[in-house]
């Protein structure tokens, strides 16, 4: 009863002594898990602990069903027509990838550890990067970060032009067409619907409580604490198992972080990748490249004023 | 202590008006190549034009014209105050062309802020920075458009 109330309780705000009684005894909540609004908060999955019950996709599916789509049938004609129609509301049971209607999904491989072939199982779902290119380059502010590190997609506002998907390293948001803002402008000729993903519970977090995947967990697979006190977890739990960790510095560092036995080489050539089903490589930082160019930004005008002023004094001096 | 009147007519002269065309015209392509629109309406599949559905690729290209345009504007701006003022003054269409621009840069200033790692903008705030700098930059297109078939001015001579 007590981890039951303390798991319910260790983000809310002001409840201190909750929030030290789940340091302790939690192990869905981080050791130093206090509320702090502008902090990040990150995940650890360790992967060595999933046994691939689906128990968290299930608890994700509850939780999150009335924020699934409900499109409007028929679909606007689209213009032109090679404008893809993606409609997942017949396939809403599938669940061996990311759809709009499942956020989360468990990918499994088979690996050779320790001179055995093992079955690995882990959960896969936004990686809520610490710069989300999905938030940052989506043209219309629908996408958005909060203090706490979620990316998430408001879907009163999403016209499903597909942008976050393209420019996510991971394939992540997923379409439905026939839903949103988009019907009520130019429906056959800008937008194509609504982009979901996983949210990681935001309005649970909101309300103090933990994102449904890790409450549902019986293997107490993951982790949520502020993103510096995961990552020196990760690395400790790294250290001691001898394992590998993918998602610190994966896009320039994301809220997301897997710890595995096996390298994640190895595991990203054994899983099944392709649509909804997102690998497991190296990944650059993918905003670093124009964000780079800031400091030019700030000298620019400085150089075009010293420009001015050096051809205002050349014509002073040639004139006297 | 004066200034040749000479060198005040070159001014701005011809390169710098080249630049300022060009860097404009990279700026709106890649501006709209924000949207993904380029691609849906075949613009990407015209042969050399595929980069424009690139999103990272013209959303660098956008930051590099950015940079080209501060230095330009700046250049034009010190360059008017010290130079060109005495001579030439700003037309009603300069003025409101140039408070467009204005209104396109600060934007813009703020939504490279808003793209760098923690930055804290509210989420209203991004939506009104999005939309008011493609409005503005429609506008912008539209005055222009006016001032070329009207033949209007930056400058006129005092």
């Amino acid at each position: 009863m007590g981890q039951e109330i303390s798991r319910r309780t260790f983000l809310r705000g002001g409840i201190a002594a909750a929030a030290g009684l789940a340091a302790g005894s939690i192990p869905g909540a981080s050791a130093a898990a206090a509320p702090q609004e502008k902090k990040q908060l990150a995940t650890l999955l360790d992967i060595g602990k999933c046994i691939g019950c689906g128990a968290c996709v299930e608890a994700c599916n509850e939780t999150n069903a009335h924020k699934y789509p409900n499109p409007r049938k028929p679909f606007p004609k689209m213009y032109p027509n090679r404008v893809p129609v993606e409609d997942w509301s017949e396939k809403q049971d599938v669940a061996d990838r990311l759809t709009p209607y499942n956020w989360l999904f468990i990918q499994q491989a088979t690996v050779n550890l320790n001179g055995e072939e093992q079955e690995i199982t882990l959960p896969r779902r936004c990686m809520h990067c610490v710069n989300p290119p999905c938030v940052k380059l989506c043209p219309w502010g629908a996408a958005r970060q909060l203090d706490n590190g979620i990316s998430r997609i408001d879907s009163d506002i999403c016209l499903g032009g597909s942008k976050c998907k393209k420019v996510c390293p991971w394939d992540i948001p997923q379409r439905q067409t026939g839903t949103g803002l988009y019907l009520d402008i130019l429906p056959s000729f800008a937008g194509n619907g609504v982009m979901y993903k996983c949210d990681r519970c935001y309005d649970q977090i909101a309300d103090g409580q933990l994102p449904a995947c890790i409450e549902a967990c019986p293997e107490e697979v993951q982790t949520i604490g502020p993103r510096e006190e995961i990552i020196q977890k990760a690395r400790a739990l790294a250290k001691e198992t001898n394992g590998y960790i993918y998602g610190e510095k994966e896009n320039g560092g994301t809220n997301t972080i897997y710890v595995s036995p096996v390298p994640f080489e190895e595991l990203n050539r054994a899983i099944e990748k392709g649509k909804g089903k997102p690998h497991l490589k190296p990944v650059k930082d993918t905003m670093a490249q124009a964000n780079n160019l800031t400091t030019a930004m700030i000298l620019a005008p400085v150089a075009g004023i010293a420009a001015a002023v050096g051809k205002f004094v050349k014509l002073t001096k040639s004139s006297e | 202590m004066r200034v040749q009147q000479t060198a005040i007519s070159k001014v701005p002269n011809r390169t710098v008006r080249y630049a300022y065309l060009i860097t404009v015209f990279l700026l709106t392509l890649t501006g709209f190549g924000q949207m993904p629109i380029f691609k849906r309406y075949y613009i990407a599949d015209i042969p050399g034009l595929g980069w424009l559905a690139q999103f990272f690729v013209t959303h660098y290209i956008h930051y590099l014209a950015a940079i080209l345009i501060l230095a330009l504007v700046a250049y034009i701006i010190i360059d008017y105050l010290m130079l060109q003022k005495k001579n030439f003054r700003l037309t009603a269409t300069g003025y409101v062309r140039g408070a467009i621009l204005a209104g396109i840069l600060v934007s813009g200033i703020l939504l490279v802020i808003r793209n760098l790692a923690g930055s804290q903008f509210g989420p209203w705030f991004i939506i009104f920075l999005d939309l008011a700098h493609l409005g503005l930059v429609m506008t912008f297109l539209m005055v222009t458009g006016y001032c070329l078939i009207f033949k209007k001015q930056w400058t006129n001579a005092r």
